[in-house]
């Protein structure tokens, strides 16, 4: 197993409902899907998001499209047009998540 | 086959995208999407103070750039440029198209607004709770500024049967925009799902304009070509519900599985039930492949019944915030923006001023991914060449709110080192204008179609 960062492996576009921040996940080869599956789970996803995610964390997989969506709840400070953050809209969590580090066989 | 171009992803969008669209190849249809969440209550105060007003003037000048290429061309054009106001919209392009000599059907949808019937709709049980919190709105119904509900493509769709060269509407799902041209061409139905839920997902993918065309893509992003010149997204819809998304021939952008992909997750829930009025949508169904250079073909799409409400889009006054920002620069620029972000925590305090959030971020340094990427690594932080402080308060009292704006200046004088960006002057006190989802029963909501010509 050696670590990889994320952004080798998968691209990203992210925006927002509300409050909640969307993260679309999708995987660069059609082999890297089955990695992200395994190590890009919704509770590692909350753990890196610790601080800016406020609620709960859901995935879902379209593995048609090699792709996970993330909800991240309650991570905009209140979201549109509530929110002080320099990106109330959550459009750069796209690539924040590709930050992560993750095994890869 | 029909095209179907979408030359506008919000209000504020490239002026010369729908013009391109027009003149530089084959389209049957122009969509163009005006309307945010925001945008309707920013209207709606237009037209409290001019009853002529309150719908998306741009639109107007548009019509009266192209409506010669329109009508040479046979280009139909669905906008919910009608904000507030879909009949002054309408009025407008009419005198536009009577100054050019031009004869034009308009056709008018509206019903979507409920903020005349916000009361009885209460009293009658309908609570309109937020779908977020499950609050009632009779919580805040003394803020509320607008209440719109998003209707379907199907009442386009009759518009475009009866006529219509260009169709305006008020608050629309943007994906109806891009479905009633399908609908009305291809005789589709109110229960056949999967071909309605294609050509959702068809709206989809072009809602967002440029988005899916080579914009804001991040594989290979340097090797895009002439984004300047960057092609807007055509959809080459088939009776079957297959379609390709496609873009003009020698305009820039790429248009490839990866850019597609990009814009079917963006602002997605979940993917099994992307809900509109029309129907239910499953993104897991979508096949999709290479068809040609920038071309990428959709097909396999399966969709559901469609729900028994409709979602509102409600805007209430929520408050007010204000925002200053200062830059401080090399050497340790971080921390002298840190300091400053203390010292003005502790003036505000001295002051007896209480606010609901203050919030504080490094430009430069992390704001974008907070704590995802933590505080800057310390070996970096004091060479930053600068990092601006971006410090906002938010709270109902707007004195309070007031009295913060004139304490960021101060900070250049009696403050850490080295500091500048004053040039923009005192922030400005915005009120906040905020958002409420809810659902209201379809039986509730009558879509309204109205036809107008130019001439009698």
């Amino acid at each position: 197993m050696a670590k990889r960062k994320l952004i080798e492996l998968a691209h990203a576009r992210s925006g927002d409902k509300g409050d909640t921040a969307n993260i679309g996940l999708i995987a660069r080869k059609s082999e890297y899907y089955p990695i992200l599956v395994r190590e890009v789970t919704a509770d590692r996803v909350k753990e890196h998001f610790a601080g800016v995610c406020q609620g709960e964390v859901e995935r879902f997989e379209l593995p048609n499209l090699g792709a996970l969506n993330f909800l991240l709840h309650n991570s905009l400070d209140g979201g549109g047009t509530f929110a002080l953050k320099a990106d109330p809209q959550g459009k750069t969590y796209s690539t924040a998540l590709l930050r992560m580090e993750i095994e890869v066989d | 086959m029909i095209r179907i171009a979408n030359g506008q992803g919000f209000w504020g969008d490239s002026l010369e995208a729908p013009v391109d669209l027009v003149r530089r190849g084959p389209i049957d249809y122009l969509t163009l999407d005006y309307l945010a969440e925001i945008t309707m209550s920013i209207l709606q105060k237009q037209r409290a103070r001019d009853t002529k007003t309150g719908y998306a003037r741009d639109f107007v000048d548009l019509i009266a750039r192209v409506l010669p290429d329109l009508k040479d061309r046979r280009i139909r054009v669905i906008a919910n440029a009608g904000g507030v106001n879909p009949k002054g919209c309408c009025e407008a392009v009419l005198d536009v198209a009577r100054r050019l000599n031009i004869p034009v059907t308009v056709a008018v949808v509206a019903g979507d607004d409920i903020l005349p019937r916000l009361d009885q709709l209460i009293e009658r049980g309908i609570d309109l709770k937020n779908m977020e919190s499950c609050e009632p709105l009779t919580s805040i119904r003394a803020q509320v500024q607008s209440a719109n509900v998003y209707l379907g493509a199907f009442p386009i769709a009759e518009a475009l049967r009866r006529g219509a060269d260009i169709v305006i509407t008020g608050r629309v799902t943007d994906t109806g925009l891009a479905l009633a041209p399908m609908i009305h061409e291809f005789g589709w139905k109110e229960a056949d799902w999967d071909r309605l839920a294609a050509g959702t997902i068809a709206g989809h993918t072009v809602e967002c304009g440029a988005q899916c065309t080579g914009g804001n893509c991040q594989v290979d992003w340097e090797t895009i070509p002439d984004l300047a010149d960057v092609g807007y997204p055509i959809i080459e819809a088939e009776p079957d519900g297959t379609f390709t998304i496609a873009k003009h021939e020698g305009t820039g952008g790429r248009v490839t599985v990866e850019s597609v992909k990009e814009q079917l997750l963006y602002e997605m829930g979940d993917p099994r039930e992307y809900i509109t009025p029309d129907c239910i949508a499953d993104f897991t169904t979508i096949q999709l492949d290479q068809a040609g250079p920038d071309r990428v073909r959709f097909r396999g799409i399966r969709g559901r019944p469609a729900t028994e409400f409709y979602k509102v889009s409600i805007a209430y006054a929520a408050g007010f915030k204000a925002l200053g920002s200062m830059v401080y620069a090399w050497p340790n620029a971080y921390k002298k923006a840190r300091a400053a972000e203390q010292i003005l925590r502790q003036r505000l305090d001295r002051l007896g001023l209480r606010f609901d959030a203050v919030r504080a971020e490094f430009l430069g340094a992390n704001a974008c991914h907070g704590i995802a990427s933590a505080e800057p690594p310390p070996e970096i932080a004091p060479q930053l060449a600068e990092v601006v402080l971006r410090f906002g308060v938010r709270g109902q009292d707007r004195a309070a709110v007031e009295r913060f704006t004139r304490e960021i200046a101060p900070l250049a004088l009696n403050g850490p080192p080295v500091v500048s960006g004053l040039g923009l002057g005192r922030p400005r006190v915005e009120e906040i204008v905020a958002y409420w989802p809810a659902l209201i029963p379809k039986s509730e909501v009558q879509a309204e179609v109205t036809m107008w010509q130019s001439e009698n």
